[in-house]
């Protein structure tokens, strides 16, 4: 998946759910002592989500609360296992031809929807054909407008013919496959299914009750065999300080927790009786990105010296509480495709002076802030409202650069004003802002020189033409190896050139009930495995 | 009478037609639109597809023309599709967060009602006592304490460590399974916190009303007259000097009915309570016209109602307002 945007609500999602989750990096903060238990039927898992989700027709939605409730009832053709490498789910295998073109997938047999109706080649078919249909006011349709054909031959194969050859476009077959039969000919925003889903995955849906929860119930038939816990609720409660009161009452089973609560309020001996604690690096990263039409910052050595004048294990230590890593690029520090090798900008205000002076920025008035001519060395940051951790890095990254005489003011704005007024029309000077993503590498969208139009998201205007060489290559190469010497380059030039500021990494603390046994955590967070959780017969703690 | 309500009744048409209008208008002000918020920094968003959205809700139609078109679905009693992604009928989403909202308020209204009045009654009658410095201090603690705060405390204290009262949400998780009066009592118990930190901070404003209106009335002739006729104490209060200070509070309530459907979001946010100010403030930061549009209009409604249920009520209530 490229990245996704980093709406306010979404960090607070991603950080309450730990959906896009990442590697254990640190181990468990507590190990869950099993002891030998059976895995058994039954029992709740009660969470929480701090929005109502959207729309439980995956097409129509876009929110984390809806994806991750569809990503129990309905499955793709394929999906990340543990360690992030692409295995099938509805699809038993599949082929890439050798020229990258044409994608042939097997397709399980015996897969039944949950309303009792076969599965097969048709429902691919017609998911396809609804992402793409003008009609459908969907957000996806692009990774499936790269598709030049696709036939069903037989109900059990799919054969997908691309214009050119598209590594990304594998992984958007983990798109959840819709149910033929139930939308044909209707119109999908008008459809039920939107607040009653059928899909084909391990739950099936119960009931929705608005503002309030909803349910959904282990699948007897999903083809993996039916997962032990037998219901899981998600209640809505909007805000994270009464989901942890909620949590500690022993009303929720799994939360995502702020570093905060994380680090100050899980100590207690009744807390980790009750629960066990895990984090991993989240496959997000936190940047601060200069705007590249101003002359200002088109200097490389002025953002090369903001780069060392920043203390980024400062930022990670007072806002994160530790709980995250210094960011260097644009990857995740333990994927595959990270590149260790490349220029560290690591504390040093020694250096930055150095740098800005060879820029020829002086304080000759001695009034603390430098100047060149009769130009001040003074920008604004212009940053969302609602995420208080990009406001306080600004705050700390502030006053680092106040000592080597740069003036920072910092402006917090509205959402939808911000992107708006600042960012598209590029009127700003510098934003701190954040980027998620997941395994895969393409960056294509944001640090492309032809993404640079009015909506796009290259909006700091970067340019390098071997940048763009490298990432048109990047997304035609399917070998890992191959695509690992591309994007270690492309690494390699952001790393010189600091368009970006790279702050930090985060971290997913998801917490959950100790009588849920099971988990394992990897590289791809603790909830990949989910259907296998269970709790012991003798802990159930609901009957119903 | 008859005649006076109806001219009333006629004059809320261009009153309501200019509030919607303006209501309107202010919003399109703001900057961002549905389909921004649905599409912006989504890398799998094309450009066509933004204008498909624009086009499916006539964004694209000058301003008075959305109106016009608003107005003409109004006009059915059809407050249209939210724009939101579920693309639900405005009218479900309003009538399922109403039940729940005008419950709240009514309760912590009456809640209001029934300390207030005999705290501004007594505070009054003993002016200046212990019972007076007592209870101003008791309301001005409530009005000035950020109701959140109080909100975040209780939870801790009751529901948390003495675990007396659930934390959030207005039922238990297995309510379906509860018998008829134990769901009652289920719902009342997990009311009493909200009713009680929105009464708290409510009570202030009343109670003080409630006693400035009593020394003024028992400060009036007719009081003296009947102290000098011999009558007891408490008859002269509550028959003679409450009745009188009561009638300012018709027209309170009569302004607090937009308030039944009136919520606040932080507040409902705290104890995860689906009701009208979180859909409001969601729909505001969705830019979801049709339902910022809806709730606006239903307010809008209930205020001139409710100024005019004050003004008959009122009316009723003291025969010198009847004559003029």
């Amino acid at each position: 998946m490229p990245l996704r945007a980093f709406n306010p609500f979404f960090v607070i999602l991603i950080l309450a759910a730990g959906l896009l989750a990442g590697c254990d990096q640190a181990p468990p903060a507590s190990v869950p002592t099993q002891g030998i238990t059976v895995p058994a039927f039954g029992d709740t898992f009660i969470e929480a989500s701090i929005g109502e989700p959207s729309n439980l027709l995956p097409v129509l939605s876009s929110d984390s609360a809806s994806s991750e409730i569809n990503g129990l009832v309905y499955s793709g053709l394929i999906r990340y296992n543990r360690d992030l490498r692409l295995e099938g789910e509805l699809a038993e295998s599949w082929e890439v031809s050798d020229d990258g073109l044409i994608m042939t997938f097997h397709l399980r047999h015996g897969v039944v929807w949950h309303d009792g109706a076969p599965f097969t080649s048709a429902d691919v078919l017609f998911t396809y054909q609804m992402y793409i249909d003008p009609q459908v006011p969907t957000s996806y349709a692009e990774d499936f407008r790269q598709v030049a054909d696709l036939q069903t031959p037989d109900p059990w194969t799919v054969r997908v013919t691309y214009k050119q050859p598209y590594a990304p476009a594998l992984e958007s077959w983990g798109t959840p496959i819709h149910p033929r039969h139930l939308l044909e000919g209707v119109d999908v925003t008008k459809s039920p299914l939107s607040r009653m889903p059928i899909g084909t995955g391990p739950y099936r849906f119960i009931e929705w009750q608005s503002g309030e929860k909803l349910v959904l119930e282990a699948n007897s038939d999903y083809y993996e065999g039916a997962p032990y816990i037998r219901r899981v609720v998600y209640r809505i409660i909007p805000d994270s300080t009464t989901q942890f009161l909620e949590l500690l009452s022993g009303g929720l089973d799994f939360m995502g927790l702020t570093p905060l609560q994380y680090s100050k309020r899980t100590d207690t001996p009744a807390f980790q009786r009750s629960f066990n604690k895990y984090r991993y690096l989240s496959f997000s990263y936190s940047y601060l990105g200069y705007n590249l039409r101003k002359p200002l910052f088109q200097d490389q050595r002025l953002r090369q010296a903001i780069s060392y004048a920043i203390n980024k294990q400062e930022i990670v230590d007072g806002v994160l509480l530790g709980m995250g890593q210094v960011a260097t690029g644009p990857y995740k520090p333990d994927t595959w495709v990270y590149n260790p090798n490349i220029r560290r900008y690591d504390y040093n205000p020694e250096q930055a002076r150095a740098l800005l002076e060879e820029a020829g920025w002086f304080d000759l008035d001695h009034d603390g802030v430098r100047e060149r001519g009769e130009e001040k060395l003074s920008f604004t940051i212009v940053t969302n409202q609602g995420n208080d951790l990009r406001v306080r890095s600004a705050e700390i990254l502030q006053r680092r650069l106040k000592e080597v005489g740069i003036d920072v003011q910092i402006r917090v704005v509205e959402w939808a004003t911000f992107l708006k007024e600042f960012i598209f029309p590029g009127n700003f000077d510098a934003t701190i802002l954040g980027w998620s993503g997941g395994p895969e590498p393409d960056q294509y969208n944001i640090w492309h020189s032809s993404k640079t139009g009015p909506r796009d998201l290259n909006f700091i205007h970067y340019k390098n033409s071997e940048v763009d060489a490298l990432l048109e290559r990047g997304r035609r190469t399917f070998d890992q190896q191959e695509r690992k010497q591309i994007y270690d380059r492309f690494q390699e030039i952001l790393a010189e050139e600091q368009p970006y500021t790279f702050l930090y990494v985060g971290e997913a603390l998801p917490v959950v009930a100790a009588r849920f046994r099971g988990i394992e955590p990897s590289p791809a967070g603790i909830r990949y495995n989910f259907i296998r959780w269970y709790v012991a017969a003798d802990e159930q703690k609901y009957a119903r | 009478m008859l005649a006076y309500i109806c001219r009333r009744l006629l004059m809320m048409i261009p009153l309501l037609i200019g509030i919607t209008l303006i209501s309107f208008v202010v919003i399109h002000l703001a900057p961002g639109e549905p389909t921004d918020i649905q599409t912006d920094l989504n890398p799998k968003a094309s450009a066509e597809m933004r204008e498909r959205l624009r086009d499916r809700y006539n964004l694209d139609e000058p301003l008075m023309v959305q109106y016009g078109l608003w107005v003409v679905q109004l006009v059915q009693l059809d407050f249209g599709e939210s724009f939101a992604l579920d693309h639900r009928p405005v009218r479900d989403k309003i009538l399922e967060r109403l039940p729940v909202t005008i419950l709240i308020n009514s309760l912590s209204i009456l809640a209001i009602l029934a300390l207030a009045v005999p705290i501004g009654i007594i505070a009054a009658i003993r002016q200046g006592g212990l019972f007076d410095r007592g209870s101003t201090l008791l309301v001005f603690l409530g009005f000035s304490m950020p109701s959140f705060w109080l909100a975040l405390l209780l939870m801790d204290w009751l529901g948390v460590r003495y675990g007396l009262f659930p934390v959030v949400g207005i039922r238990s998780l297995g309510y379906e399974y509860l018998s008829g009066w134990r769901q009652v009592l289920d719902v009342l118990h997990h009311l009493a916190l909200p009713v009680f930190v929105s009464a708290f901070g409510g009570l202030a404003g009343f109670s003080r009303y409630m006693r400035a209106n009593m020394l003024e009335v028992i400060r009036q002739d007719y009081i003296l007259t009947a102290r000098a006729k011999g009558l007891p104490e408490r008859l002269v209060i509550l028959r003679h000097a409450l009745r009188n200070a009561l009638l300012p509070v018709i027209t309170i309530l009569g302004l607090s009915v937009p308030g039944l459907i009136g919520g606040s979001v932080i507040f409902e946010t705290i104890f995860a309570i689906p009701g009208m100010g979180k859909l409001f403030f969601d729909g505001v930061m969705m830019r979801d016209y049709p339902l910022i549009m809806g709730v606006l209009v239903i307010g809008a409604g209930l205020t001139l109602i409710g100024n005019l249920l004050a003004d008959v009520g009122y009316a009723i209530a003291d025969p010198r307002i009847r004559q003029k």
